[in-house]
């Protein structure tokens, strides 16, 4: 029996350790994926007023605090029993479409990118955005970097507070636009659909073209049949703030459909005692151990499954590539996890889309902020998408819209299951008996973990863009034989 | 990243570690933008779970004192969060507590008016959503068919980084508005001299109201306190005029009254003015002088509408206040 | 336990009104029990909430104040000032576990050494009740 431990994980947003126990063949017989750290926010929560909680839940995530604001401020409103008016809506919108542009755009420029521009084995040193930006041009580099910071800028200005964002108010948000403000946004909202549209070519050109490439995204150990979730408006076209939450199983078929209220009657987290996260699945199907198929209720809520259950996207250009995705990999639903990498840059191209569109629509620079608050506050649940998966916030207040209980399900979370079965497969495949585990055999265990964005976007440049992995070789008797790292 | 220092000077070598962090204060490192060539060109990052390789093992195997400057951000939580702290106060000259988590508690400091049990009792067993009928709770050890794993102990209690480790300073915010950092980092980087041992550095001295754009006067008597959605904010006046709560007054300035420009009231984590032990103390004095009210009556329907004073005033300091945890 | 327990009680008076009523009954020869320490203020006005949860934080078992008659303070409103943050303090040192009756106000007047004596006895028997405050403990980093 031989154990392989990487701890930390790292090139994620918290704390995480693979464990890695083979037997005395050297075959994988199980993997560990330990997340080493709880706060307790579900707890905290209490007592405290129901506006102020949506502005605590940011600190939940440095990186997504946006997605937890709209879903704090969506169940803000529900306990209020209003909806915001037309205009404070889409102004939420209008900061949540600039929110997935920076994120999304940080992490499949500086996360993914390398491994198909650069190639999944090609010498580490070039295995970063250096080694992209050496492929494709410094310019490119410049521009990544100059968009994120344009998103963020956009965030700041609706926002308040550029990362923990303090714009939602229940039943509204406290800051209006401008005209000048919405005409310099929809500026760089065209800039916004450019640059997606580039990056889809980039990915075309450089991955699509190549058979190396599309031979790893579909035969490689990159593929879990299992149920996929995500939001969806009344078209059932994919919509990141608002809708229904569709489950679909592995062979498309829907399994459910539920509005946020109805969260409890199809989806239960189970508690495992080697992780402080827990495991959402599927209620209805149960919980049959990390297993794949229509009988095992785990679901991955990611870029790819929001795609899978919706029947197109709601925009133009969007959709065309959502076809073409399609197409190329043979019908609905996908489950090669390398295609998370290609949802997203479609998703990213949506968002686009549709931040241009809330750029130009009359009623973004409207004076009305904020629905009247006359109910007594009760009981609401609020849920988005956030880009690593499907969001519920669900909060209990007393008379006065103090918190008196709060229960939440993270995006991350939804893929807890998911990440581990990927892991076990990828590790399986490629470490055997005879293999020398190398810096490319590491590289590729790691792309099975890396396509879920887990919750941090490295958006460095000049900073190694690889994985780091330490693998230490134990004897029976834990004293290490060899270790092999990656920088 | 060997970039080549014209100067010959040697690069300082430069670490980033996060407690019970949400990775926020990380991001506003890398929101130094273009600043970062020259926070490259001056510093080796020699540990960043975040963004490099290196391993607890590697750092332990540094020499004491071998890392120039290491931010540390987020709370103690848990164990592992302690027994890095300790480990990176050893092998660095200069430890900066950084963001508001690290100086103060932050929010993962809110977790004091509740204790470990209660906790894992919310989260594993009451949460609406878990099903958990033998009532598991993660284990610091547990045996699985393939041998034994480990996780950190979680502590009853949430500490700054001070309560565990010396200190060299502190940068506060939540997180640290990214030019206060670039201004502290070239300023260690000329080797100009710092303040002495145990101050806050990147932030201001004077309190928020000196940068806030809003409209002020004399008159702050209110006869009820409201929430803010309690009022039409005009988006001009200032906010404890208009009787909303605002920690402005006790809060130092340094990130350009970012939420205040969101029309949100400011809630305290750039942290106290200098020689304050307790900022929540002094702005529950503030407030409270502003009751327009002498009876004990009036007064005690005013304070009613206060909510939750002990998280508005402590937002972001419980565990680094007097009373730094609800009593058990 | 309780029988035996001597309440340490940190008393803020201030200077004109209560600390001059609280030196009658010393020169009026009132007994009166032991267990308060007194910290003469100019007003009690000038009573930051930090005096009293420092007092709590370093093992006081009660915190009283002590100021002028309403309409008397020497320094107009000094006085009403301490009652609005008194009400206040009383919310939050509640809301973080601690006994209302821990932390009292009354006023006292130069003249009122009968009436101070009484106070002390009936707040060391009210604070002896409660039993012995364990604030400072538990605020100890306690790491377990």
């Amino acid at each position: 029996m031989n154990r392989y431990t990487i701890d930390p994980i790292t090139r994620l947003e918290g704390h995480g350790k693979i464990e890695i126990f083979c037997n005395d063949d050297g075959e994988v017989d199980n993997v560990y994926f330990q997340v080493p750290e709880l706060r307790g926010f579900e707890k905290f929560c209490e007592g405290r007023a129901v506006e102020e909680v949506s502005q605590i839940v940011t600190k939940i995530c440095g990186v997504c605090p946006g997605c937890h604001h709209m879903a704090s401020g969506k169940a803000a409103d529900a306990v209020f029993g209003v909806e915001p008016p037309p205009t404070a809506r889409k102004l939420r919108e209008l900061f949540y479409m600039a929110h997935f542009v920076h994120s999304h755009i940080a992490h499949f420029y500086a996360l993914a990118a390398p491994d198909f521009v650069v190639g999944p084995s090609a010498p580490k040193a070039e295995r970063n955005v250096l080694g992209v930006i050496a492929k494709v041009g410094k310019e490119i580099g410049t521009e990544v970097l100059k968009q994120r910071r344009i998103a963020q800028e956009i965030q700041a200005l609706l926002g308040g507070h550029q990362t923990h964002v303090v714009m939602n108010t229940p039943g509204g948000v406290r800051r209006g636009l401008s005209e000048d403000e919405r005409k310099d946004i929809e500026e760089k909202a065209r800039g916004f659909v450019e640059f997606a549209k580039f990056s889809l070519k980039l990915f075309n050109d450089v991955v699509l073209q190549n058979k190396t490439y599309v031979d790893i995204i579909l035969n490689g150990p990159y593929k879990l049949d299992i149920y996929s979730m995500g939001l969806v408006d009344k078209n059932n076209k994919v919509n990141f703030y608002d809708g229904k939450v569709r489950v679909v199983d592995p062979e498309g078929k829907e399994h459910c459909k539920y509005a946020p209220n109805e969260y409890r009657e199809y989806v239960a987290e189970r508690v495992e005692p080697w992780t402080y996260l827990k495991f959402p699945y599927l209620k209805k199907v149960g919980w049959k151990g990390f297993v794949e198929g229509k009988d095992s209720g785990v679901y991955q809520a990611t870029p790819l499954s929001r795609l899978n259950v919706a029947d197109g996207m709601a925009t133009p250009l969007a959709h065309a590539q959502y076809e073409k995705m399609y197409e190329t990999l043979g019908g609905k639903p996908v489950h090669h996890t390398l295609a998370m990498h290609w949802a997203r840059l479609i998703e990213l191209l949506y968002a686009a889309e549709h931040c241009l569109e809330l750029a130009q629509d009359p009623e973004i620079t409207g004076k009305n902020l904020q629905a009247k608050l006359d109910k007594t506050p009760k009981e609401g649940v609020g849920i988005v998408e956030a880009q690593r998966g499907t969001l519920t916030h669900h909060y209990w207040t007393d008379d006065k819209g103090i918190v008196t209980k709060a229960n939440i399900i993270v995006g991350t979370t939804n893929n807890n299951a998911a990440i581990c079965m990927s892991l076990k497969k990828a590790a399986q495949a490629l470490i055997k008996k005879g293999v020398t585990v190398d810096d490319g055999i590491l590289n590729m265990v790691e792309m099975a973990f890396r396509a879920y964005d887990p919750c941090f976007s490295c958006a460095t440049h000049s900073l190694p863009g690889t994985m780091p992995l330490v693998v230490n070789f134990r004897d029976k008797d834990n004293n290490i034989l060899r270790t092999v790292k990656r920088d | 990243m060997a970039n080549k220092n014209e100067n010959t000077k040697p690069k300082l070598k430069m670490a980033v570690y996060w407690g019970a962090a949400c990775g926020g204060c990380c991001v506003s490192v890398l929101d130094v933008h273009e600043a970062l060539f020259d926070v490259v060109a001056a510093a080796d990052l020699v540990f960043w779970p975040i963004a490099l390789d290196t391993k607890y093992k590697d750092v332990e195997e540094m020499p004491d004192g071998h890392i120039d400057l290491t931010l540390f951000n987020g709370a103690v939580r848990n164990s592992e969060n302690e027994h890095i702290a300790k480990l990176l106060r050893k092998k660095s000259k200069i430890l900066v507590a950084y963001g508001s988590c690290a100086h103060m508690g932050g929010i993962p400091g809110l977790a004091n008016f509740s204790t470990k049990e209660a906790i894992f009792k919310r989260v594993y067993e009451e949460s609406e959503s878990t099903v958990n009928p033998g009532k598991v709770r993660p284990q610091p050890e547990f045996e699985v068919p393939e041998g034994k794993l480990y996780l950190p102990v979680f502590y009853n209690d949430v500490r700054t980084l001070g309560q565990v480790v010396d200190v060299d300073y502190y940068i506060p915010g939540c997180p640290p508005q990214t030019e206060r950092l670039v201004e502290v980092f070239m300023a260690i980087v000329k080797g100009e001299e710092l303040p002495p041992k145990g101050s806050v550095i990147g932030a201001r001295a004077k309190s928020q109201c000196e940068e806030c754009s809003r409209k002020k006067s004399e008159n702050k008597l209110v006869k009820r306190f409201y929430r803010p959605w309690q009022v039409e904010d005009d988006g001009e006046t200032c906010f404890l005029e208009q009787g909303v709560i605002c920690l402005g007054p006790a809060t130092r300035s340094g990130c350009g009254y970012r939420c205040i420009k969101g029309n949100a009231p400011c809630r305290g984590c750039y942290g106290p003015s200098p020689d304050i032990t307790d900022p929540g103390a002094k702005m529950m004095s503030a407030i409270a002088t502003m009751i327009d009210a002498n009876d004990p009556e009036d007064i005690q329907k005013v304070v009613d509408n206060i909510d939750d004073p002990a998280g508005t005033f402590y937002r972001f300091s419980l565990p680094g206040s007097i009373l730094r945890r609800k009593m058990t | 336990m309780s029988a035996n327990f001597e309440p340490k009680i940190v008393a803020f008076l201030c200077n004109w009104c209560s600390y001059t009523g609280a030196d009658l009954a010393g020169t009026s020869r009132i007994k009166y029990a032991p267990n308060i320490r007194i910290i003469r203020v100019m007003c009690s006005g000038r009573i930051d909430p930090t005096f009293v949860l420092k007092s709590f934080r370093e093992g006081a078992d009660g915190v009283l104040i002590c100021g002028c008659h309403p309409g008397d303070c020497h320094y107009h409103e000094g006085n009403y000032r301490c009652l609005r943050r008194y009400h206040l303090l009383q919310k939050y040192i509640q809301q973080m576990g601690i006994e209302s009756g821990r932390l009292r106000l009354e006023w006292i007047s130069a003249s009122e050494g009968k009436q101070f004596a009484q106070l002390v006895n009936e707040m060391t028997e009210q604070v002896r009740h409660l039993g012995p405050s364990t604030i400072k403990t538990v605020m100890e980093t306690l790491a377990v």
